[in-house]
């Protein structure tokens, strides 16, 4: 793979960028820069002039970049931003995914290809580990909360913690709730109570 | 049976037509669960809309129109067959440039005398190259602030009080609530509303696809009908606190609901002094035939496209008009009480005041349509 194609991630969070860039230089010889978002990014970019960039779909600053492919020359004009236009397949699974690439006026769609699937690649894998992050931490959540409910229950009831867990649970059964939603019940009319 | 349509927005005031629509109940009276897809970006919205993630998108009123001249990224045709809103915009100075500037709020003859007093050269940050911000901001420093050297930046909204605080622009032309937002979080100071410098400016446009109304037509109707409604709802005084409370959830706007206030009152916070001033016509979202899209409102933005990127005048005018549908809003809205004007053509600029007139059915008052220098856009030149 040829090494003359410069790449733009704009990526702020710092742990994604890295995953992104060791993507693409698994997939290629590519000379790679990262910016985060915000103030001065179309400056940097336009010092920068590369070849393609590659920013997260929902990023705000996406609109910068709308500007830049204005404001620059008609030779250079990062013009064929989303992808190449002509393959909606990949364009949608760029969507999808959560990169979009601009790029350079006049790149062959199968340069481009190798890093956008790359880069799509990561993008998968960062949000299904960032959803496997919140599961785990919502859990933990819950779990605090049932143990708070479940002391609540051993101290006015004089229950022990098998005891006072199994009657939280009845009661969720009962009324047809969640253990968790029971125990949240419980906790906030302990602090009222308090 | 009710059908699920995706429909997209950016988090702003005037996305309120889309939302209140759905949560207050308009959309299900006909018939419809929409499905809220709320956007970071105008790029990544025009995707959506382009790539049909979303059927029908809250748009910039210029996006469309600059698509049919070949402007700005995208291939797929879109088309406008109504508007959502009128005006909203701000215009204001950062802090320090603002302490030099001495001009009465809403006075957008003595604010351009002001700048160019100012004598230095001047950046302001707007949300996205077509935009009416863009548009009503150049049209205001040409013909007040002549000579003043300005450059133009797009600067997300979200990020426009961080640009003001890093020294980046000047000042800004945005959206609300933005606008109040960089008074609040970086000293900044309004110096306009969008409404004094064109007080009937269309802002934003519901917008699909050029085709899906007529391929589509029930599901058109009963959006557009039900967008319509909302729009009434929300020019109801009494249903403003309800409307900002709605808006500000974190689903939504995820602001709070002070900083919506101004919008939907026209009560604007001036600056971080707390001075208060009223902007007349601040925000129409339904009030005058709000939402009609005249052929001459999609002809003016084109005329000024074109004179900013060199076309040909007559032809951008033609292309322009096209993308406005105001056939499309008398078939889908006849029988629900919004009026009909007789033509869908108006001069824009000609009204000192509000003026009663002679409707399909009756008879509709349209509001004050006033440029600041008094110029009066004919959408039907003679021709050359």
């Amino acid at each position: 793979m040829s090494s003359d194609i410069s790449i733009i991630i704009v990526e702020g969070d710092r742990e994604r960028a890295l995953r992104i860039v060791d993507a693409l230089t698994e997939a290629g010889d590519y000379r790679i820069t990262v910016l985060s978002d915000g103030a001065g990014l179309a400056r940097r970019i336009a010092e920068l002039r590369p070849d393609v960039v590659l920013i997260d779909v929902a990023s705000p600053s996406r609109d910068v970049l709308e500007e830049l492919t204005l404001a620059s020359g008609a030779m250079e004009r990062p013009v064929a931003m989303f992808v190449d236009r002509s393959d909606p397949g990949i364009t949608r699974a760029a969507i999808e995914a959560g990169v979009s690439a601009y790029v350079v006026d006049g790149m062959r769609p199968e340069r481009i290809r190798p890093i956008l699937d790359a880069a799509i690649a990561r993008f998968h894998l960062f949000s299904r580990m960032r959803t496997e992050l919140a599961t785990t931490k919502a859990a933990l959540e819950e779990r605090k909360v049932i143990d708070r409910a479940k002391g609540f229950v051993m101290r006015a009831k004089g229950l022990d913690e098998v005891a006072a867990y199994q009657l939280i649970r009845k009661a969720a059964m009962d009324q047809g709730k969640r253990v968790v939603d029971v125990a949240q019940a419980l906790v906030t009319a302990a602090e009222l109570l308090k | 049976m009710t059908s699920t349509l995706q429909v997209g927005y950016i988090p702003l005031v005037d996305a309120a037509p889309l939302i209140i629509a759905q949560v207050l109940g308009f959309a299900e009276e006909e018939g419809l669960d929409l499905q809220l897809k709320r956007a970071a970006s105008w790029s990544m919205l025009r995707d959506m809309l382009d790539f049909g993630q979303v059927v029908a998108a809250q748009m910039l009123s210029v996006v469309p129109v600059a698509r049919a001249l070949g402007l700005g990224g995208g291939s797929v045709p879109l088309e406008a067959p109504m508007v959502m809103a009128l005006n909203g915009e701000t215009l204001g100075l950062s802090k320090a440039v603002a302490a030099l500037v001495d001009a009465p709020f809403g006075d957008a003859m003595a604010a351009g005398r002001a700048l160019v007093a100012l004598d230095r050269p001047l950046r302001f940050g707007v949300p996205f190259p077509f935009s009416m911000q863009a548009e009503l901001l150049q049209y205001w420093l040409e013909r007040a602030a002549h000579g003043v050297q300005v450059s133009i930046h797009t600067v997300p909204p979200p990020l426009m009080a961080q640009a003001l605080l890093a020294d980046e622009i000047d000042g800004f032309c945005v959206g609300e609530p933005w606008g109040s937002q960089a008074v609040g979080v970086a000293g900044a100071k309004l110096l306009l509303p969008g409404s004094s410098i064109w007080s009937q400016a269309p802002e934003k446009v519901l917008a699909t696809r050029s085709g899906w109304c007529e391929a589509e037509p029930d599901l058109a109707g009963r959006l557009m009908r039900s967008v319509w409604r909302a729009g009434r709802w929300l020019s109801d005084p009494a249903n403003r606190l309800t409307a900002s409370e709605v808006l500000a959830a974190p689903h939504h706007l995820g602001v709070a609901a002070e900083v919506i206030d101004p919008a939907l009152t026209g009560r604007m916070i001036l600056g971080p002094d707390g001075d208060e001033a009223m902007a007349a016509q601040f925000m129409t979202l339904h009030d005058g035939a709000a939402n009609f899209p005249w052929r001459s409102q999609a002809a003016w933005i084109g005329a000024r496209l074109a004179g900013r990127f060199g076309l040909d005048p007559d032809a951008a005018q033609i292309k322009a008009r096209a993308v406005f549908r105001s056939d499309l809003y008398r078939q889908h809205l006849a029988g629900t009480g919004a009026a009909m004007p007789r033509a869908s053509d108006k001069a824009e600029g000609i009204l000192a005041q509000a003026e009663q007139v002679t409707t399909t059915e009756g008879s509709l008052i349209l509001l004050r349509n006033r440029f600041f220098d008094g110029a009066v856009f004919d959408p039907n030149p003679a021709p050359r």
